[in-house]
């Protein structure tokens, strides 16, 4: 099962039969497996990986970090729910160290996310103080280089 | 330069006797294709583990750019003694039986250079790697081929060796897992060689360079490792494979201490060490590189059964490699010879393979493929050549 996920982990495109020949399955052994760890929510979706920057957009991304008092019974869970409900968060991730919430935001400016934070995230009760932080380029995203990758140097024909 | 005199006749007799590899063959159209999927590469695609490449700019940076000693880094031939030590139980003394080489290739031509006098005899499993032969040649010998057959999966048996011993029979030169058929030689199998060698009192150089490259249910056993076996096997192994690291050329050889001053010898005058910024990645590779050897071995293993699978559903005649990164499908069904079936793949659907011929007679009818290649390159040579085949059947 494990070899299966890190298989479509890395490439969600491959076909059945392909998965199928490379784990000594059968088709129907694989398809239902993928089946049974969408129901479990083990796979949550089959994205593509963009290099949104490439294709020429000028989308702006920041990281947010995020100091919050806890609040009681459900500690940090509450607010982290009304943060991650924006279309505008990407990603959030409660931390250990000097923050809580770590936030991932794209917008269509600087301006726009500037503003997201301002008026959104940091009137939120319980949130006490903000720090942004603009991506400038990114080398290399959840594994995969988002710079073009290494050239095969070898020789057509070696011993 | 223009030749006036005949040149060849005087080249030394054993250098005239060995023909170039005929691996290269059909390197020229292949370089000089676009689009073209080699499945002809013997080496991994991946590129050596950033942890290994960074410890060597880090040793240059530091200023390791001297000779080391003869034998090699003390610190490498250590690593090497507690790697054997561990995974095999067997036990070397780094002071007198390791020697560092540059690559397995040195290796392989200082061993049969310390044990081979003019006439003796070294027996050779063959398809086997296009050095062996030559370089038991070379080294004043004679190269005496013993055909391993498909339907033993190329494994090699005292019964198919035996008829082959006479009084010069000197050295039995074997490497599995193999190249070019992916063989894989058993404990059981490999027991039997060595009550072969007792009996015969045979040297047995052993390259096992691919050992790492084991799969299924198939764990690697080190010649040396067998009762009795050590004191008369070379053992041969590198870096290259296992840890993507062809370039560096770097491998060693483990072996009794008198077999092992006697390659020094030859060593010290011919190469004086392996270069030491590969000796230092080296070490880096045994502390610590396991764990990216490990993966790139699974990732070879998904595409052993892709390309198994698919060579099968073709209908060639093709058994399952259980190392190495080869397979060694028959294609005598084709009507063509190996060498036919190479070239005219690679001009109709432009994917290059070698020929089996290049790796002994008896790899005729049979060509190699390297599955050290990407998996959507596999699935698309794989495409390819099932067409090549529908669209030429005679």
């Amino acid at each position: 099962m494990r070899e299966l996920l890190e298989l479509l982990e890395h490439d969600a495109r491959r076909p059945v039969s392909e998965l199928a020949a490379m784990l000594g399955k059968s088709e129907y052994e694989i398809e239902k497996s993928m089946k049974d760890l969408e129901k479990e929510k083990i796979i949550l979706s089959y994205n593509a990986l963009i290099n949104w920057e490439k294709f020429g957009d000028d989308t702006v991304t920041a990281i947010i970090e995020i100091n919050l008092t806890p609040e009681r019974e459900v500690g940090f869970d509450a607010i982290a729910e009304r943060i991650y409900r924006y279309d505008e968060v990407r990603t959030v991730y409660l931390m250990s160290g000097s923050f809580d919430l770590l936030v991932i935001i794209e917008g269509q400016s600087l301006k726009e996310v500037a503003n997201f934070v301002a008026t959104r995230l940091s009137t939120i009760e319980g949130v006490t103080a903000t720090r942004s932080h603009f991506m400038l380029k990114p080398y290399k995203k959840d594994g995969v280089l988002m710079t073009d990758s290494e050239k095969d140097r070898r020789l057509v024909v070696s011993p | 330069m223009i030749e006036t005199a005949n040149w060849k006749d005087r080249l030394s007799p054993g250098v005239n006797a060995i023909k170039p590899s005929g691996i290269r063959k059909f390197f020229d159209i292949a370089a000089s294709m676009e689009d073209v999927i080699s499945l002809g590469v013997g080496e991994p695609d991946f590129v050596t583990p950033w942890s290994i490449r960074e410890s060597c700019v880090y040793g240059l940076e530091k200023g390791y750019t001297s000779y080391t000693a003869n034998r090699g880094m003390m610190e490498l031939r250590e690593e090497i003694a507690k790697h054997y030590e561990r995974k095999f139980n067997i036990t070397y003394d780094a002071k007198t039986d390791i020697l560092i080489t540059v690559g397995v290739s040195e290796a392989l031509d200082i061993a049969l250079r310390a044990v081979v006098k003019p006439g003796d005899e070294v027996l050779i499993p063959e398809p086997c790697y296009v050095s062996y032969a030559a370089c038991a040649t070379l080294a004043g010998g004679v190269a005496v081929p013993v055909a391993a057959k498909i339907e033993n999966e190329f494994r090699i048996t005292p019964a198919e060796l035996e008829p082959y011993v006479t009084e010069k029979t000197k050295v039995l030169l074997i490497g599995y897992p193999n190249n070019p058929t992916g063989a894989i030689m058993t404990r059981e199998d490999l027991l039997k060689l060595a009550d072969f060698a007792e009996k015969h009192d045979l040297i047995v150089i052993s390259d096992e360079i691919y050992g790492d490259l084991s799969y299924g249910d198939h764990t690697h056993v080190a010649f040396a490792s067998l009762p009795k076996m050590q004191e008369r096997t070379i053992l041969l192994n590198g870096f290259s494979k296992a840890y993507a690291m062809t370039g560096w050329r770097i491998g060693y050889s483990l072996a009794n201490p008198t077999i092992t001053a006697a390659m020094t010898k030859i060593h010290q005058y011919t190469m004086l060490c392996a270069p030491i910024t590969a000796q230092v990645a080296a070490i880096e590779a045994l502390r610590r590189g396991e764990k990216y050897m490990k993966k790139m071995v699974a990732e070879y293993d998904r595409r052993r059964h892709l390309i198994y699978d698919g060579f099968t559903k073709m209908g060639l005649e093709v058994f399952e490699p259980k190392g190495a990164f080869y397979i060694f499908p028959s294609i005598t069904s084709t009507g063509m010879t190996s060498d036919e079936f190479a070239e005219k793949l690679l001009q109709k659907e432009h994917v290059a393979l070698v020929p089996g011929s290049a790796f002994g007679e008896c790899g005729e009818g049979h060509v190699r493929c390297s599955y050290a290649t990407a998996i959507d390159k596999i699935s698309e040579a794989l495409a390819r050549i099932e067409n090549f085949i529908k669209n030429n059947k005679k």
